[in-house]
């Protein structure tokens, strides 16, 4: 009982991760149907950000405190955000009116180069961080087994859960968000209503990596290691949420980021901890066989 | 001169749908444009939004130049468009799909509401319903009202009547003559239903085939026998 208690705020906090980043996967989708395989890459340049940041005010001796953690995750957000706008730029936009598999080529393209730049730039070796959030509580004891819910799993979750409200506002009730759903819809229509939709589509990019950059972050700050290559497989994990989740939905990709994260852990607690990526990938591959539009997604019924 | 088309080619990859088309729609004028299936009218309205581009000519609206403007630069200026197959937004409230129409403008949306509601009756029973569940001719009314929602000074609109009751028909009709008259404002209508479109309009055209055939007054053209034969059926 105690133990599949930890696993399962293990599972969330992980889950909470993955969640952010398959937003990024499920809303760039929506608005221009394509998936973005570079995703995975931001959250990784995210992850780089927090890091060169968390080390520059180490030796500066300012790494204390909430306030410095919200620094780090704001510096990290708005270098990946720049990121994400320019992946855009570059690679998707000329691609606009092209054929539908031009896009997804480029992103493939896109991924590589940021992999291979990150690579080049920071070195291939493995990243390693010093724990810069200890502590936690104690939840239970059964037997010789004590339950932790540690200090940086409740900074996880809060902070998830606090960016997830701020966008859930700015989709559901500013007009960002409601040309965010307009351009989803009907991109020509919310053109002959004014909005400019490459702004618009732009600004889709921005948000998502801004989401990928705080998984990033917190992501760092968790496992204490990175390296120029953790954006695919935690990418493809996203990738595998938000298909679950249901493409396309945003509360889909979070239930799909929260169900991988547990999946994925109570798999390696009960099994195989060797295999714990063969049971999200196996989810992706029976979902797409059997629930292809998702838990959440939606089956395309509309009256003409 | 509100809107002004000189010599404008158009067209959809390589198929050319508009041959060297002028017209041009006065302020305070509701212009009706007629043509059989296919003949190129929506494209045409479509073209003066900038989308498909034009490919030769020029377009001005008030005296400004907008052929090679961004078509959400374009609506910006001052013209709306309630488009071919309506395109209400299926998964937004009706009241998200009007507020849209609004946003453009940058305009607090309360007094066109309104508007739009006491024009529209239906739209306000319905305002909490997603577009996608409404009816064909709510959806017309949807798409209507939110061109409307802009504050436009030239409407665009494309078989307003289509699949509607008639007496919804001649509501609608009605509503645009009322828009003109009070307000002045400028209409370029395509239309099917000639017959009903050349008694609202100032003036009229007829493309067929992509290109301008004959102009005149309304009721003149509903006197000539070319149009009676071609599109209002022997009985009109």
């Amino acid at each position: 009982m105690a133990y599949a208690l930890q696993q399962l705020i293990n599972g969330i906090s992980l889950g909470m991760i993955y969640g952010l980043i398959a937003v990024g996967y499920t809303m760039v989708y929506g608005i221009i149907g394509m998936i973005n395989f570079a995703h995975g890459d931001v959250f990784m340049i995210g992850a780089f950000t927090a890091l060169i940041t968390i080390v520059l005010l180490l030796s500066g001796g300012m790494m204390e405190g909430p306030g410095a953690i919200l620094l780090v995750l704001l510096v990290s957000m708005s270098v990946t955000a720049l990121y994400g706008w320019t992946v855009e730029r570059l690679a998707y936009r000329p691609l606009r009116g092209s054929f539908r598999l031009a896009p997804l080529i480029s992103a493939i393209g896109m991924s590589i180069l940021l992999q291979n730049y990150v690579q080049v730039s920071q070195g291939a070796r493995v990243k390693p961080l010093e724990p810069i959030v200890r502590g936690g509580f104690e939840v239970m004891r059964e037997g010789g087994f004590v339950v932790q819910l540690s200090t940086i799993q409740i900074m996880i979750v809060s902070i998830t859960l606090s960016v997830l409200a701020v966008f859930t506002w700015l989709v559901t009730r500013t007009p960002l968000g409601r040309a965010m759903r307009a351009c989803e819809q009907d991109r020509k229509m919310a053109a002959l209503l004014g909005v400019d939709t490459d702004r618009t589509i732009s600004l889709t990019f921005v948000i998502g990596a801004a989401l990928a950059a705080v998984a990033g972050s917190l992501y760092l700050i968790r496992y204490g290691v990175i390296d120029f290559y953790i954006g695919f497989l935690v990418g493809v994990k996203a990738f595998t949420a938000a298909v679950l989740g249901g493409i396309g939905s945003l509360p889909g990709a979070v239930l799909g980021g929260l169900l991988i994260g547990l999946i994925e852990t109570f798999w390696s607690a009960y099994f195989s901890v060797q295999y714990k990526d063969v049971a999200a990938f196996a989810v992706l591959v029976m979902v797409l066989i059997f629930m292809p539009t998702g838990l959440l997604g939606r089956q395309e019924v509309e009256k003409v | 001169m509100i809107l002004e088309l000189e010599t404008v080619s158009a067209g959809y990859g390589a198929v050319q749908a508009l041959t060297d088309v002028s017209l041009h729609v006065a302020e305070g004028e509701i212009v009706t444009l007629i043509g059989a299936n296919g003949a190129g009218k929506s494209t045409l309205l479509m073209t003066i939004c900038g989308d498909p581009r034009a490919r030769a000519g020029r377009i001005t609206f008030d005296g400004q130049d907008i052929t090679a403007l961004p078509t959400h630069a374009i609506m910006r200026g001052g013209i709306a468009q309630s488009p071919e197959g309506r395109r209400v937004f299926p998964r937004m409230t009706v009241l998200d799909n009007l507020i849209m129409g609004a946003e453009v403008a940058g305009h607090d949306p309360g007094r066109d509401l309104e508007r739009v509601y006491t024009l529209f009756p239906r739209l306000k029973e319905r305002a909490a319903q997603r577009g996608g569940t409404l009816s064909g001719g709510e959806q017309q009314m949807l798409a209507i009202g939110r061109a409307l929602m802009a504050r436009p000074r030239l409407l665009l609109l494309d078989e307003p009547s289509l699949g509607l009751a008639p007496l919804i028909a001649r509501q609608i009709f009605s509503a645009i003559r009322e828009l003109n008259a009070r307000e002045g404002l400028s209409v370029l209508l395509v239309e099917q239903n000639a017959n009903q479109a050349l008694r609202l309009a100032h003036r009229g055209y007829v493309l067929v085939t992509g290109r301008i055939t004959l102009e005149g007054p309304g009721r003149a053209l509903l006197d000539r026998p070319e149009i009676r034969d071609a599109y209002l059926g022997t009985g009109a």
